[in-house]
């Protein structure tokens, strides 16, 4: 375990709730000054509006511009979508999105209904108590993104904590960046056999439709960023969700029975939990103002996605989770062009995971003190226990 | 009201066809498609929640 860093204010929370003084920052005109853990001084922007404005405009707020890690590998950026401005990011985008369809994903839809099923009998087989994070939060998602990737799921142990290491921003710099290179190193094995061999897998399909065009080190930085984005992500959101609607038995109950809440229940669950404290920093490329605060070109700016879904100006009451409510055009999976690439497979997981897991335990409850993790690129759960 | 999809600028995330299945689609590359251009009733209705979710601004509406 590291040793506790003080961490700046996007991305403090209290259980499921940005700090109050988020609430106090999106009341009064400006953006606040704060410094990210790498150091980097940025502007904060906390309010729904100036959020929406700055992800969408990737002209004035660029995401290529953060300055690289000490000792970083030259390659460790190549193919990471994150870090990419249009036309760059447009067409290494395009290459990947008709795997993400709406249609695609529901294809997809009986096989997660399976894992989620296997997953669940494995849990009750086993009997209570159980961690729900090793369970059931992680194993799905992960299990889901390897089948589509092409990533043998025997290796989990592996990408699990590399994953967990990269992303934890209380761990020494030279530490994640060695972490990331191996990772690189192994997404290069999975790309080189693909590569021999392509399969019917989104690896397969990359090499075997767009290998001309993609360099090696292309393949493997979108290949790295798919499974550790496929499974950290979705993995935080059904243990920090599946805590929030026990903590809430009310939505719980309405979720369990009533199909129909099913979808606008996930966006709220979304929305209220926005388990990506901020994504990548901005870099302002020419002189500008966003919500009343003049920006210098070359200066950052950092959004606080979940000060922004807790703004009166996307929903009413919107410190409280509420399953029922419309579903509101949140940013829990960002804006602009960066817009989460997996989002309808996402969606698809979590309307699949939560009311099974929901029905085939009725009495589920938490068993111990969760374990929060704040310090990390997502916000989430280490441990969830429950019984039942 | 009248759909304007600007498929060069649409980064196929799909919200507008989880909004508005009736109005909006996708291709094999994911980039939308406009399956009706003038929707009328609980269509509009859907198809203005999918223009306010839509994270690239390809969508826009006509009002006529």
């Amino acid at each position: 375990m590291a040793g506790a860093i003080t961490l700046p204010l996007h991305m403090q929370r209290d259980r499921y709730d940005p700090p109050v003084r988020m609430a106090e920052l999106r009341e009064r005109p400006g953006l606040e000054a704060i410094t990210t853990p790498l150091g980097l001084r940025a502007h904060l922007a906390t309010r729904y509006e100036d959020v929406r404005e700055v992800l969408g405009d990737a002209e004035r707020f660029s995401s290529a511009g953060m300055p690289a890690l000490p000792g970083a590998e030259p390659d460790q950026r190549v193919g990471n979508l994150l870090a990419l401005d249009p036309p760059d990011h447009t067409r290494l985008r395009r290459l990947l999105t008709g795997e993400f369809t709406v249609r695609r994903i529901r294809r997809l839809q009986p096989r997660i209904e399976q894992i989620v099923t296997e997953h669940l009998d494995a849990m009750e087989q086993a009997g209570p108590p159980a961690d729900l994070v090793e369970r059931f939060a992680l194993p799905i998602p992960s299990l889901v993104i390897c089948e589509l990737l092409g990533v043998p799921y025997a290796d989990r142990g592996d990408f699990h904590r590399r994953a967990a290491i990269q992303l934890d921003l209380t761990r020494p710099l030279a530490e994640r960046g060695a972490i990331a290179a191996e990772s690189r190193a192994y997404m290069g094995t999975l790309v080189d056999r693909a590569t021999a061999d392509p399969g019917e897998d989104l690896l397969g399909m990359l090499v075997r439709e767009h290998g001309g065009e993609l360099s090696r080190a292309e393949l493997i930085g979108v290949a790295s960023l798919l499974l550790i984005a496929g499974h950290e992500t979705t993995a935080n959101m059904l243990a920090l969700g599946t805590l929030a609607l026990l903590e809430h038995p009310d939505q719980a109950t309405a979720l369990r029975e009533d199909p129909t809440v099913t979808a606008p229940a996930v966006e709220e669950l979304m929305r209220f939990l926005s388990v990506v404290h901020s994504g990548m920093p901005r870099r302002v490329t020419r002189d500008t103002e966003v919500g009343g605060t003049p920006l210098r070109a070359g200066e950052f700016v950092v959004v606080s996605l979940p000060a922004a879904d807790r703004d009166r100006a996307l929903v009413e009451d919107p410190e409280r989770l509420d399953v029922g409510r419309a579903a509101a055009p949140h940013v829990a999976f960002g804006h602009g062009v960066h817009h989460c690439l997996g989002a309808p497979l996402a969606r698809m997981e979590m309307a699949t995971a939560f009311p099974a897991l929901l029905r085939r335990f009725p009495s589920l409850a938490v068993a111990g003190e969760p374990e929060f993790r704040s310090a990390a690129v997502v916000y989430g759960l280490r441990h969830l226990p429950v019984t039942w | 009201m009248k759909i304007r999809a600007d498929r060069d600028v649409c980064i196929g995330a799909g919200n507008c066809v989880l909004a508005a299945e009736n109005v909006f689609d996708q291709d094999d590359d994911a980039i939308v498609v406009v399956l009706q251009e003038t929707p009328e009733g609980a269509d509009a209705e859907a198809a203005r929640n999918a223009v306010g979710s839509c994270p690239s601004g390809a969508l826009s509406i006509e009002e006529t």
